[in-house]
């Protein structure tokens, strides 16, 4: 009898990351806390994590990349080289790059977790791994995709296969609206600050309602990014109409987006669910030396800073850059702060300048950095000795950004930019036009 | 029968990160010279005085943070025989089976202190210190990351792996699909 006339069996309610997982390990089905081996869609890796480390285990093992067309190399940790050692690791990416003749090549172009959708290797319903923590990222795009290290990158490089414990979902549902000058920064330093950086168990946490449909994907990647501090697996938001746009606009053809629709879990599939007011939020700022302690800015006392740091995926987006346009433009950083943005891509920097966004910081007195992963984990570049940084990055662990005396405080990037008019931390919707 | 090796305890706080482990200025380098720095912002004194076959016991939320497995790398170098810890992050858990570091969840490690002598059964699920008797049981692990562990992790396992393959087919599979 053909498919389409045997009897339908009711099928079993289940998330988006249970659907997405299930689909990957070739199942109708699959239970929270099975293991299970997954195909891989995607594998993402960059000069930090990819070559320099997996090209001498590949010699060894003398296996050939399982699918040279599903694996994409982002150069970005150590351009601009700084010295000999950052020269040796990037000439390694691009001379195995070459040797490979490897397809998805992406040098000096911005930070990995942007680069990656804004070039149109990410879509909805794919199951992808990454060489970096903050791969959940392209959760925000309704792909399932974590973080993985340099090995377990070998492994998937060679078999195109992963295991996994099928996750839990938490869902995090976000009703109402944001108000002007809060962001998805504070909402994740909100969560961060209430659930620890454990909070999220190593589960799937899924980002849900009215506020969250409202935001840009900009933002929703914001979410998902730090899910990592949030210590789950993967970060997901479902893909809507806002996501198919985006992905079209990037070149991603009609075809590789169709039936996106089924991807959204199941209202009756069971999940942890915590509800939050978007409305109620207040802008946060979590203090050194973890993302968990976090707390309203009305609540800080105060506090100067040094230097004002915009980058990193988390926080030097387009959408991050012209938030800290909004509040600086016509106006200078406080005598005395140092205010470093260092734009997540280059195109973002491009339609940043095209639109007068870099003309108004560079007005307020910030200083240019180049379109890389910078000072962000003290890899490229690094901040002054005991300086006091307020920083739009996700994480401000001692001696997370080069300097072990340094004090980081994270904040969303109007608050960062806020906080560098005034010399102290500041609530930015006081200094929004 | 001989008793089982005693491991000397290196007591740490909760939420270790990798950036502790794995110091971001020296991630340009070799794991050896990582291996010098680790956890040099909270134990100076570790990178130095660690001998083959020491534990680290720590607070919950070891090893969140960053990809990077230098961070578990670090501890294989320096000989670090296990970690024993109420909770991991999940990133890390992996990282370190696949390079050979055994990780114990141990919810009551906090009994534990600095100095102890402690005795290690992966397989049974627990800690013991012969000192007092006192027994800790530990979450058990999957056994095919047991198996992982005592393989010295995932690179191993795929040697073996692919020098199989290699004798049944001389010239390398093409596994393109």
């Amino acid at each position: 009898m053909p498919d389409s006339q045997r009897p339908q069996r009711p099928q079993r309610p289940a998330t988006l990351a249970q659907k997405l997982v299930a689909r990957a390990a070739g199942r109708a089905h699959v239970n929270p806390g099975e293991i299970v081996t997954c195909r891989v869609d995607l594998a993402m890796f960059h000069d930090s994590s990819g070559p320099r480390r997996l090209k001498p285990m590949l010699e060894e093992l003398g296996a050939p990349v399982w699918d040279k067309d599903k694996v994409v190399l982002v150069i970005d940790h150590y351009v601009p080289e700084a010295d000999d050692e950052s020269r040796r690791i990037v000439r390694i990416a691009r001379d195995w790059a070459r040797t490979q003749a490897l397809p998805h090549v992406h040098d000096g172009e911005g930070i990995c977790h942007v680069v990656l959708p804004g070039r149109g290797h990410l879509r909805p319903g794919m199951f992808a791994v990454g060489g970096d923590s903050h791969s959940p990222t392209g959760g925000a795009f309704g792909a399932y995709m974590f973080g993985i290290g340099s090995t377990e990158m070998l492994s998937v490089v060679v078999t195109g296969e992963i295991w996994l414990r099928v996750p839990q979902t938490i869902r995090m549902h976000w009703a109402g609206r944001l108000a002007d000058g809060v962001t998805a920064k504070d909402m994740m330093l909100a969560l961060i600050g209430r659930f620890g950086m454990s909070g999220g168990r190593y589960q799937a946490v899924e980002f849900a309602g009215d506020a969250v449909r409202a935001l840009p994907m900009a933002e929703r990647m914001t979410l998902c990014n730090m899910s990592a501090e949030l210590g789950a697996q993967t970060g997901l938001v479902a893909p809507d109409a806002t996501t198919v746009d985006w992905l079209r606009a990037r070149g991603v053809p009609d075809e590789a987006l169709a039936g996106w629709e089924r991807w959204a879990g199941d209202a009756d599939a069971p999940a942890e669910q915590h509800g939050f007011d978007a409305a109620a939020l207040a802008p946060q700022v979590a203090l050194p030396h973890s993302p968990a302690n976090s707390r309203a800015v009305t609540d800080l006392d105060a506090t100067p800073v040094d230097v004002a740091y915009i980058g990193a995926c988390t926080g030097a987006k387009l959408e991050d850059l012209r938030a800290a346009a909004r509040v600086l433009a016509g106006h200078r950083v406080a005598a005395g702060v140092q205010l470093l943005v260092a734009p997540a891509s280059r195109d973002d920097q491009a339609q940043a300048e095209r639109e007068g966004v870099m003309d108004h910081l560079r007005a307020a007195g910030a200083q240019v950095l180049p379109t890389a992963c910078g000072a962000c984990a003290g890899y490229g570049g690094r901040i002054p000795d005991g300086a006091r940084v307020i920083s739009s990055t996700a994480r401000n662990f001692r001696g997370r950004m080069g300097s072990a005396t340094a004090q980081v405080w994270l904040a969303s990037p109007y608050t960062v930019a806020a906080s560098a008019l005034q010399g102290r931390i500041a609530d930015p919707r006081e200094a929004l036009p | 029968m001989t008793p089982p090796p005693l491991h000397r305890v290196w007591r740490l706080g909760a939420d270790i990160d990798t950036d502790q482990l794995a110091p971001g200025h020296a991630m340009k380098h070799g794991v050896d010279v990582i291996a010098r720095h680790c956890l040099e912002a909270v134990r100076p004194d570790f990178a130095t005085g660690v001998q083959p076959g020491d534990v680290l016991v720590a607070g919950p939320g070891f090893g969140i943070g960053s990809s990077r497995e230098q961070a578990a790398a670090a501890l294989v170098h320096l000989g670090v025989a296990a970690v024993i810890a109420p909770s991991y992050s999940g990133l890390y858990f992996r990282n370190a089976f696949n390079l050979g570091l055994l990780l114990l969840t141990c919810p009551d490690a906090e009994a534990l202190a600095e100095g102890d002598a402690v005795a290690l059964d992966p397989i049974e699920g627990c800690v013991a210190r012969p000192a007092d008797g006192r027994r800790l049981d530990c979450d058990p692990i999957p056994p095919f990351l047991l198996a992982m562990v005592r393989a010295g992790g995932l690179l191993p396992q795929l040697r073996l792996r692919f020098a199989a393959l290699k004798r049944r087919h001389p010239t390398p599979p093409l596994e393109t699909r």
